[in-house]
């Protein structure tokens, strides 16, 4: 792919080229690093120098001490896993693993092969009987006491995956000629698209228990899923559009000559096609619902962040507010980060792909 | 959907026949049935339940007067109005951040943009790690550690920050001075509008006689000159009213919340992150000829930014940058986690203390909904008028 005939400079190469591209550039760089540097001072010495790494309760942490990583360390468990059963906690760390590990597979068309489809199941199996247990000799634990990061984990990967399958008839609808369909995915993905996400939340948990009979409302869990399912759907639908729009009419036309009905030439050619042309759009969506599920904190749910307010509200410690969201944001800033670099190595690997294809 | 040829001469019963033949009708008619079926089913469900909890519903509770004081407003409003007016506190404060928000978040926006084309290595990678780092932490964090830094970094009111002379940093919120209208206001401002308006008139005057008119010295001393001499005259035209400490808090001067700080805060700094990305893309996208061809006309840089760039990048920052806005408008709603007294932290509070669950949340998506298309119209006007015309 890359048979450029320019040399390849180290990065360190690169960097000083930049440094002194210019006189002016040279002393714009001087100023900026030593402005840096003066920032820099102050909290390295609080981040590193002045901290505090051990102790059990605030006491250990004096004020005009630097920052106090014992109050992170002796909360960790608390912030990670929420109120799930202490003892248990191994297996919401297992089942959130399997989860991750599956959908990293998932991602990369390499694996997209025939034993996959079974490797989820039993993936899934194993997940809710690690979170749920009552079998096995596990204990059960319901689903209200499932927190921390496990939980953010657990309504981004199920409320992407859910919202994309719903995206697809709701972007396919939008395109139709059938005017009732098209009607229905306007209306459906304008309205949602015009609200914000923490309105469509109050109205999964305000509304589903009042037009569900009961015994069939789902718990806080399972409607702020269905709430935030139904959010990304209308924001992937959108986008799948765009993917739809940008697919040649030639393409189309090719599968009718070739005698392809309707939907085997969606899922065969067209949507494939769809789903490239946006993946990085979509990997765009993927980290605004992991920030996105950040808002179940105001429905009283204990994800990451609100286990890390959980952790805040102990009287024993008091005041290290700053630690608690540099943890959490730096947890969050980490995971945006890898999606997305994920998302840009996928996307490079279907270029490549496509490549070989073509040579052949 | 054709399905083979339909005449006029066909009778109209044959027709119906094979429009229910086809499999479209059929298809949508299916749905349409599904989705009345489970409208039907939900509303009795929903009638049956709301019968059980002899919860009333309907919005006469709007009239009713709401019981509950909210943080600031910007019009009159105390404990014992009615809802209604609670609601419309609500959608003012709303517009208030976010009309401000839209304003600073552009303002980092630009600079963060800048900052990552800039000649110097550093000052662009460190405007480059802004944007990654800000953009990829959720805003209800950045939300929360704004407001607890608010209410608990700053000190008591006794012993206020005070940077400058009539500005204080306190944990109860900011306390400016405030300008106050004198009764020479008036006067002043009209003799500076006489003053524009005369300028004007000149510049086009002049223009109509090809006469040299600079817009300085000359326009601006017409403009500003007859304001100074009302102000010699008439005297000042504003005094400021200067916080004070009386008693437990300063009296006086203008009070900004630590809400509202926060919200303006978190959602100009991360918000800007986006706007940077977006003006950064504007002006990389337009065709360096361009600038060059510019230059080679003998326009000087700022003719080159004004006439050449600016426009371009405009067209192509305006729709990105319009969904940007949007966005800004429906995260205000997180406002509701730190207490700021916009629209869904009113419906909030109504909802706990009317339990008119179901009515609040449409009145939410209500207002949203008219916000979001009131907006998009705005920007869908100003896009037509920037793009360009085709040929």
């Amino acid at each position: 792919m890359s048979n450029t005939i320019i040399p390849r400079l180290s990065w360190w190469q690169r960097l000083t080229a930049e440094f002194t591209r210019s006189p002016v550039s040279v002393m714009l760089n001087i100023t900026a690093m030593l402005v840096l540097v003066l920032i820099a001072i102050p909290i390295v010495q609080w981040a590193l120098i002045d901290a505090v790494w051990t102790g059990d309760s605030g006491d250990s942490c004096p004020p005009g001490s630097g920052a106090c990583w014992a109050f992170i360390g002796s909360k960790l468990r608390l912030i990670l896993f929420g109120r799930f059963p202490y003892d248990d906690q191994w297996r919401s760390l297992v089942g959130t693993v399997i989860l991750v590990a599956l959908v990293v597979i998932s991602l990369n068309p390499i694996f997209w092969r025939k034993w996959l489809l079974p490797a989820w199941v039993a993936g899934l199996l194993s997940y809710g009987i690690l979170m749920w247990g009552g079998v096995f000799g596990l204990s059960y634990v319901e689903s209200s006491l499932w927190g921390g990061l496990p939980l953010t984990i657990l309504l981004t990967v199920f409320g992407v995956a859910f919202g994309l399958v719903i995206s697809v008839p709701l972007a396919l609808g939008r395109q139709s000629k059938l005017p009732v369909f098209r009607l229905f995915s306007i209306v459906f993905v304008e309205a949602v698209r015009g609200v914000p996400l923490i309105s469509v939340l109050f109205m999964a948990s305000v509304l589903l228990p009042l037009i569900l009979p009961d015994g069939f409302t789902p718990d806080g869990l399972g409607r702020v899923l269905i709430g935030l399912t139904l959010f990304l759907a209308a924001y992937m639908a959108e986008v799948l559009r765009g993917g739809l729009q940008a697919i040649p009419k030639g393409q189309y036309e090719a599968c009718r000559s070739l005698g392809i009905a309707y939907w085997p030439m969606m899922l065969k050619v067209i949507l494939p096609q769809a789903f490239e042309t946006v993946l990085p759009a979509m990997v765009n969506l993927f980290i605004g619902a992991l920030k996105g599920t950040s808002l179940v904190v105001i429905v009283a749910m204990m994800d990451l962040l609100g286990a890390a307010q959980a952790a805040l509200a102990d009287p024993k410690w008091i005041g290290f507010y700053v630690e608690t969201y540099v943890f959490a944001g730096i947890i969050y800033a980490l995971m945006c980060g890898s999606i997305s670099w994920y998302g840009r190595q996928t996307e490079r690997s279907l270029r490549d792909m496509r490549e070989q294809s073509n040579d052949r | 959907m054709k399905s083979g040829p339909t005449y006029q001469d066909v009778p109209g019963g044959v027709r119906l026949a094979r429009l229910f033949a086809q499999r479209e009708f059929q298809s949508q008619a299916l749905f349409v049935i599904i989705v009345v079926v489970l409208v039907w089913g939900a509303i009795q469900v929903a009638s049956e339940n709301l019968a059980e909890s002899s919860g009333k519903s309907g919005f006469a509770f709007l009239w009713q007067k709401a019981a509950f004081e909210l943080g600031e407003s910007l019009i009159p409003y105390s404990a014992g109005d009615t809802y209604f007016m609670a609601f419309v506190v609500g959608v003012l404060n709303t517009l208030k951040v976010a009309a401000l928000g839209i304003v600073l978040s552009t303002f980092v926006g630009l600079i963060i943009a800048l900052g990552q084309l800039s000649k110097s290595v550093v000052i662009a990678r460190l405007c480059r790690g802004y944007v990654e780092v800000v953009r990829n932490v959720p805003l209800l964090l950045q939300l929360l550690f704004w407001h607890t830094f608010l209410l608990r970094g700053l000190p008591t009111v006794r012993q206020a920050l005070s940077p400058v002379e009539g500005v204080y940093f306190t944990n109860r919120g900011l306390y400016l001075l405030s300008p106050v209208a004198e009764p020479s206001f008036w006067v002043v401002m009209l003799a500076l509008l006489g003053g524009i308006a005369l300028a004007v008139g000149l510049r086009i005057w002049h223009r109509k006689t090809n006469a040299e008119f600079t817009l300085w010295p000359w326009g601006l001393s017409i403009a500003i000159l007859p304001a100074i001499a009302a102000i010699y005259f008439a005297g000042a035209p504003i005094s400021w009213d200067i916080p004070h400490l009386s008693g437990f808090n300063f009296k006086g001067g203008l009070t900004i919340t630590p809400e509202f700080t926060a919200m303006l805060l978190g959602l100009s700094l991360y918000t800007g992150a986006f706007n940077a990305e977006i003006i950064r893309a504007g002006i990389l996208g337009v065709p360096k000829g361009q600038v060059e061809a510019g230059f080679s006309l003998g326009l000087h840089p700022g003719q080159v930014m004004r006439k050449i760039v600016l426009p371009q990048a405009l067209r192509i920052i305006i729709p990105p940058i319009s969904n940007s806005y949007l966005n800004l408008t429906k995260e205000s709603s997180l406002g509701v986690a730190i207490g700021y007294p916009e629209v869904v932290r009113v419906a909030n509070i109504t909802l706990a203390e009317t339990s008119q669950s179901l009515e609040c949340v449409s009145i939410i998506m209500l207002i949203y909904l008219i916000l979001s298309l009131i907006t998009s119209m705005i920007l869908n006007l100003m896009n037509a008028r920037t793009s360009r015309e085709e040929r």
